[in-house]
């Protein structure tokens, strides 16, 4: 109840602003507003990580339009619930089309985001003048970037075979790596996650036996008891899994349920209800690779990256983990000034091989691929308020230590994008 | 498979089979005494999900765990009183439209008030952790607390079909209706009754269920689907072939889940010899793991096929 009179006051806040933009444009040179679509499930079992993301949208939307980073630029996040589909998620694209609005962002699901960048290809050649961008912030699918690349399309997330390579690199020098299960959700994701591991660890741990390897339907499975049942059996010391939301706290609570002392190397712990699912079971077992982590990050002098995590745990009670929705709108923002237009099609442009320093380092929108750049850290679940571990998760009184932190030259790696470039516009 | 793997896999599958039979024993009640296949059976479990996490969080799950199968049996008998007698009169086919339609007025409504995503609906910490270990597997105290309200249930519900005097109308009056009638007896009241202690029974199953796996607005509608085919493969109207469907099925899903076969597997046994240049390779290759979930369908249609009363049922046509 909380949560939807939320979004109904979020939407009619939309409609009152773009019905102020449209009476102040007639005005004269007033501020103008950029309307972004928000498309990612607010429904089911991945509501929770969807809705948190939004409102994390929203309230770096909020700071962006304090601070004026772009100048006379008004965010505006439009919610739209594509409950995980990519069918829901095309309709939602035609519905923000057609309420003009031209940017999008998305992140659940390689699946959805590889439809939107087909959608949104088809509709840019037939619409010349009113080009959509696809602002994708964690779908991490590497063909996204490589073979079916788009220049509509940039990631803002690290790509899943980056985070494999790093998280691997890591695993090669943990000597209690002996057996590994791979478990994955069973869509496009999870099918890499699963291919990366095999390929990587056989070429820097061939000593490492695959012990099982399971593909489960995405966002269903609601009793993880026999797949861990499995994982006994096969006396796998180590997990390695890409799940998220639902199926990655489902995953550890049942875990938790029969006993099963593993680590587990994922990408997602961070998304909501993880944490609260480990409390003190995971502690030095449970790692995450991604592209940031509050506690041990040199690059955050001004500690924005506390403030910005602090501010938003007093207004909404959540952690706030998807430092994306800085860099996307900090991006955006960026290119905006840089291209002195609103324009998709300009600002595509002016984004590409765009470089700054965030709060997660140095980071740059790679020309050749729009495969955001940054450094990459891994890290372990451990106790807070001890050295390393200044903020916990989730009020668990646990958090995230940095184990390794990868400047982002190591992370990088190479593309196989042929990026179709339209004519640049006057 | 190691007899550890065996053991628990067994264990798993008979807790989550138990969750059903708690389910559908409800359903079946009402389809063998009014002949109302309800649409909405699902969402009264649905439903006690939602009662017992939120009067979990004013007064304690236990006195939940007693106040919310009551409401919700309450909930049922009204609707039976107020809607579906009113509809008995035009036949079978508008009562089962009506369950219909009032499954998807409680999912918006479940939706209005508690919003879309799971709510954080959690057992209380005594029924948490560990209850004993096999080798070196535990088995949680939540899943014995199933099996244990289950087996508590079916023996209760025994007992009253078949021990009290109720129990013995209510038999009459699924047979010969009138005659109970003639003896002065309330049929429709008796309706009424079954049909609220059903959701109410719908609703234990909730509470549990909802604390154990997940509460959200789209667990109706997965449930709906199992519970069908529960009563299907059992037998329409019989409670022990519903009994038996459940267990049948708890252990597909927790066995399947488990086993890596493929039907490659199998045919290579029996001599034939399959590459990836064979017609259906990537059918051969998928393995039972990842068919898991159709599994229980595959046997609604198969029963349908080859049995189609059941396996305990007694229609005869």
């Amino acid at each position: 109840m909380r949560i939807n009179s939320k979004l109904a006051l979020a939407a009619s806040a939309a409609l009152l602003v773009s019905a102020g933009a449209v009476a102040q444009s007639k005005g004269g040179p007033a501020e103008q507003t950029v309307k972004i679509a928000f498309i990612d499930p607010q429904s089911g079992l991945m509501g929770p990580v969807g809705s948190n993301i939004l409102r994390s949208y929203q309230f770096i939307a909020e700071m962006a339009n304090k601070e004026q980073w772009s100048k006379g630029v008004k965010f505006e996040i439009v919610a739209f619930d594509n409950k995980l589909s990519p069918q829901e998620s095309l309709n939602a694209l035609k519905l923000a089309i057609d309420q003009d609005i031209r940017y999008v962002v998305q992140g659940n699901g390689s699946s959805v985001a590889l439809a939107l960048v087909d959608a949104i290809a088809k509709n840019n050649e037939r619409n010349p003048g009113k080009e959509v961008l696809f602002l994708n912030y964690a779908a991490v699918d590497p063909d996204l970037t490589n073979s079916k690349c788009s220049f509509w399309h940039f990631r803002f997330d690290a790509n899943s075979d980056m985070k494999m390579e790093a998280m691997t690199s890591y695993i090669a020098n943990q000597k209690d790596v002996k057996n590994v299960y791979l478990i994955n959700q069973d869509y496009a994701f999870g099918h890499q996650v699963r291919r990366a591991a095999r390929e990587y660890l056989a070429r820097k741990r061939p000593d490492v036996k695959i012990v099982g390897d399971d593909l489960h339907p995405l966002a269903r499975v609601t009793d993880f008891s026999p797949y861990v049942a499995k994982m006994k059996a096969a006396s796998a010391d180590t997990i390695i899994t890409g799940n998220w939301g639902s199926d990655l706290s489902l995953l550890i609570k049942a875990a938790k349920d029969a006993g099963l002392d593993a680590n587990f190397y994922t990408y997602y712990a961070t998304t909501t209800g993880v944490p609260t699912a480990m409390g003190s079971s995971g502690v030095g077992r449970v790692h995450y690779v991604g592209y940031w982590n509050m506690n041990g990050n040199p690059y955050d002098k001004t500690a924005l990256g506390e403030k910005i995590f602090l501010d938003f745990k007093k207004r909404f009670n959540e952690d706030y983990y998807t430092l994306a929705t800085y860099n996307v709108l900090r991006t955006l923002a960026a290119a905006i000034n840089k291209a002195k237009s609103q324009d998709p099609a300009r600002v595509a442009f002016a984004m590409e091989g765009l470089k700054y320093e965030s709060i997660n380092g140095e980071v740059e929108m790679r020309a050749a691929d729009h495969q955001f750049q940054q450094p990459l850290w891994i890290t372990s679940w451990q106790k807070a308020g001890g050295k390393g571990v200044k903020f916990d998760s989730e009020n668990t009184g646990y958090g995230w230590r940095t184990e390794e932190l990868l400047p982002a030259y190591v992370a990088a790696q190479p593309t196989s994008c042929e990026m179709k470039r339209p004519a640049k516009a006057g | 498979m190691t007899v550890e793997l065996a053991l628990i896999s067994l264990l798993n599958g008979i807790s989550y089979g138990l969750l059903l039979f708690m389910l559908a024993s409800g359903l079946t009640l009402i389809f063998s005494m009014m002949g109302v296949l309800n649409f909405a059976h699902a969402s009264f479990y649905m439903l006690g999900a939602y009662f017992g996490y939120q009067l979990s969080q004013w007064i304690g799950f236990w006195p939940a765990l007693v106040i919310a199968p009551f409401a919700v049996g309450t909930l049922g008998a009204l609707v039976e009183r107020w809607g579906l007698r009113r509809v008995h009169k035009w036949g079978h086919v508008p009562e089962l439209l009506f369950t219909f339609g009032l499954s998807f007025i409680i999912v918006e409504i479940v939706q209005v008030i508690w919003g879309r995503p799971p709510v954080p609906n959690r057992l209380p910490a005594e029924l948490e952790g560990p209850l004993f270990t096999i080798f070196s597997t535990n088995f949680p105290l939540s899943r014995a607390f199933i099996m244990m309200v289950a087996v508590l249930m079916l023996l209760g519900l025994w007992l009253v079909v078949t021990r009290t005097r109720i129990g013995l109308v209510i038999q009459a009056a699924l047979s010969n209706p009138q005659q109970v009638e003639a003896l002065g007896h309330n049929v429709p009241r008796v309706f009424m009754m079954v049909f609220g202690a059903g959701s109410a029974l719908a609703a234990l199953a909730g509470v549990i269920g909802g604390a154990v796996y997940v509460t959200e607005p789209a667990m109706a509608s997965t449930a709906g689907a199992i519970i069908f085919v529960v009563i299907v493969v059992g037998g329409m109207g019989s409670l022990s072939g519903a009994f038996l469907a459940s267990l049948l099925i708890g252990l597909i899903a927790s066995f399947a889940t488990v086993i890596d076969s493929t039907l490659l597997d199998g045919l290579s046994a029996l001599g034939l010899s399959i590459t990836p240049d064979t017609p259906l390779y990537s059918v051969w290759t998928l393995k039972l793991s990842q068919v898991a979930p159709v599994l229980p369908f595959l046997l609604l249609v198969l029963v349908l096929i080859v049995r189609p009363k059941g396996l305990l049922g007694t229609r005869e046509d």
